[in-house]
């Protein structure tokens, strides 16, 4: 098999006295979802900003691409190639849907010290804004104040920004959390679509979701991997089912 | 409700009218006033950009504005008295010259912000607020004790700087001056909040992480604004040394740089007329409840609390719908 796309060895954080996560290596290919699951406090989200660079990793390392990532800045991993969405939507409330979701494509452009010329007037940056708004379908939605989108459009905001970013690998939070079903049905739709453009890796308690995505499941407790393999040999595995699917 | 965009120019409109209204009828005290006003707009402006786009509050902008005015100060005083800047290794004489002067206070007003925000932008909040005022006091301290230039009693010019072809002297003239910078400033800034600088500074202040989701170096952006923003308001205080021709410690003071704050909130935070507005209603209920009373910063203080309590987009989020997001 070829190389992995992102690939985590060993990472280690604690806080204080507490393990937040113990020796997780993880992996993704080309064209998968990789899941992360585990109860609340496995050290899920830990280690999503260990990998994306927002928290430092006492040990371990990342690679992107085969690069060494480890100690890169967030904004680094970022342009080179990191997609990341958020559990809590991270959004500037007070700014139109296109504006959130242009100042993803010129994040992505690395044309950051632009002082004059209006960016809603490029016309590049805006078609690529506006279409990564089309596919998770808030195209008609541009011009609205992002603070008045419902709980399921700020999600769809969270992946269109991360698209604009046209990145190696998307990073995902738990993106159908809050969600209805009908919404999760169609983020689960379009996830399965979206692992053409870069794989995912995905953190989700919708188990349903989960087992329509994904290749591969890690299972985490306790910031430790628990088990991780393809997502059918997972779903039967015993011990899993009944601490965390509640099917035992 | 009227257009954002209608009230700015009818703003405008006044600031310009005023003045040569004065002049036609012969009051130059109302045209030193309307300048006074364009000049502390200007360097509110240049806060704005740091405390309404940047979101972070600065409380020690008068260590920009002081700059300026000593800029000014010690160029101007070496040149009417004929004593040489630097004479080693280089030989540099002081000016008479406003556009010389307003370069130099750009170029050392922007050196200060690197080095103040390189420092304060390691911090937030209260802590950022407390450091950027101690850089100040730091600053007002310094002048107090630097008697080769006045110490205590400042530096008086005897005659203003020069601009060619003008007569500086002339309130009028000077006015147009400083309402023409002030235009400039106010062009480049309303440029510069749409650019893809502005939107990313816009966005920083919103969710610091989403800015480095996207790629973006959180500090650089902060210590861009806030070099930007000290600049401007350094080549204020130029300009206010320039209109009373004396420049003193006080323009270090906090309660200058807590004016400028002042500013803002009255004509709407983060707004590019914001604080234009701000500063022509702070010179005029100065000039007009000051005359009757002492006690006019209660007066004030009850103005702010209205403003403050009805939201925070000052007068103009009074009287204006937000414009909608054309292209
Ligand atoms: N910044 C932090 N400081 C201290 N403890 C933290 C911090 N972030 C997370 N933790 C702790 O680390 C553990 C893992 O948290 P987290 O990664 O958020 O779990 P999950 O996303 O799987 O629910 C939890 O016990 C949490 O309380
Ligand atoms: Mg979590």
């Amino acid at each position: 098999m070829n190389n992995p796309v992102l690939e985590a060895n060993k990472l280690c954080k604690t806080f204080g006295s507490l393990v937040a996560v113990q020796d997780v290596s993880i992996d993704i290919y080309k064209e998968e979802i990789h899941a992360v699951i585990g109860p609340n406090g496995a050290g899920k989200s830990t280690l999503i900003s260990q990998i994306c660079g927002s928290l430092s990793s006492d040990k371990g390392s990342v690679f992107l691409l085969g690069k060494d990532i480890t100690n890169l800045p967030t904004e680094k991993r970022a342009s080179l190639g990191i997609g990341r969405t958020f559990q809590i939507s991270a959004l500037s409330k007070e700014d139109t849907v296109l504006e959130n979701a242009i100042l993803g494509s010129v994040g992505a452009s690395g044309k950051h010290w632009k002082f004059f010329n209006p960016v809603l007037k490029n016309s590049i940056l805006r078609d690529e804004a506006e279409y990564c708004l089309e596919i998770v379908g808030l195209k008609d939605l541009i011009n609205l104040k992002t603070a008045t989108l419902s709980h399921g459009q700020l999600r769809l905001l969270e992946v269109a920004v991360a698209l604009t970013l046209k990145p190696k690998v998307f990073i995902m939070d738990e993106p159908m959390a809050g969600l209805g079903s009908d919404g999760t049905k169609q983020l689960t739709e379009f996830l399965d679509k979206l692992r053409e453009r870069a794989p995912i890796l995905l953190v989700e308690h919708d188990m349903d979701a989960v087992f329509a995505l994904a290749n591969r499941i890690t299972v985490l407790d306790y910031g430790r991997i628990i088990a991780s393999d393809k997502a059918s040999s997972i779903k039967k595995d015993p011990e899993v089912q009944k601490a965390y699917l509640g099917e035992g | 409700m009227i257009k954002e965009s209608h009230l700015n120019i009818f703003v405008l409109g006044l600031l310009i009218f005023v003045p040569f209204f004065a002049y036609w009828n012969d009051q130059p005290f109302t045209i030193t006033l309307m300048t006074r006003a364009v000049i502390f707009a200007i360097a509110a402006v240049g806060l704005n950009l740091a405390l309404g786009i940047g979101g972070f509050i600065s409380f020690g902008h008068a260590a920009f504005f002081g700059l300026g005015g000593y800029v000014m100060g010690i160029l101007a005083w070496h040149s009417q008295n004929y004593v040489t800047l630097v004479e080693w290794p280089i030989l540099i004489e002081g000016t008479k010259s406003m556009p010389i002067i307003w370069i130099i206070t750009i170029a050392a007003s922007a050196f200060l912000a690197a080095i103040i925000g390189m420092i304060s932008l390691k911090t937030t909040g209260v802590y950022f607020i407390m450091i950027t005022l101690a850089f100040a006091q730091m600053m007002y301290y310094f002048s107090t004790s630097w008697s080769a230039y006045g110490g205590e009693d400042g530096l008086s010019i005897y005659v203003r700087n020069n601009f060619p072809g003008l007569n500086t002297l002339d309130p009028i003239q000077f006015f147009s001056i400083c309402c023409v910078i002030l235009l400039i400033v106010l062009f480049f800034m309303g440029r510069l909040i749409k650019s893809p600088f502005g939107l990313a500074l816009n966005a920083s202040r919103q969710s610091r992480q989403r800015i480095e989701a996207v790629g973006f170096d959180f500090h650089k952006l902060q210590l861009t604004a806030f070099i930007l923003s000290g600049a401007i308001t350094g080549l204020s205080g130029a300009l206010f040394a320039d209109l009373n021709r004396f420049v003193s410690p006080s323009m270090f003071s906090w309660q200058l740089s807590g004016e400028f704050i002042v500013f803002i909130i009255i004509g709407g935070v983060g707004r590019l007329f914001g604080p234009v507005i701000g500063a022509l209603i702070f010179v005029w209920l100065e000039h007009l409840i000051g005359g009757i009373s002492d006690y006019w910063h209660i007066f004030l203080g009850f103005i702010l609390l209205a403003i403050v309590l009805f939201g925070k987009g000052g007068i103009i989020g009074l009287l204006s719908r937000e414009d909608a997001q054309h292209e």
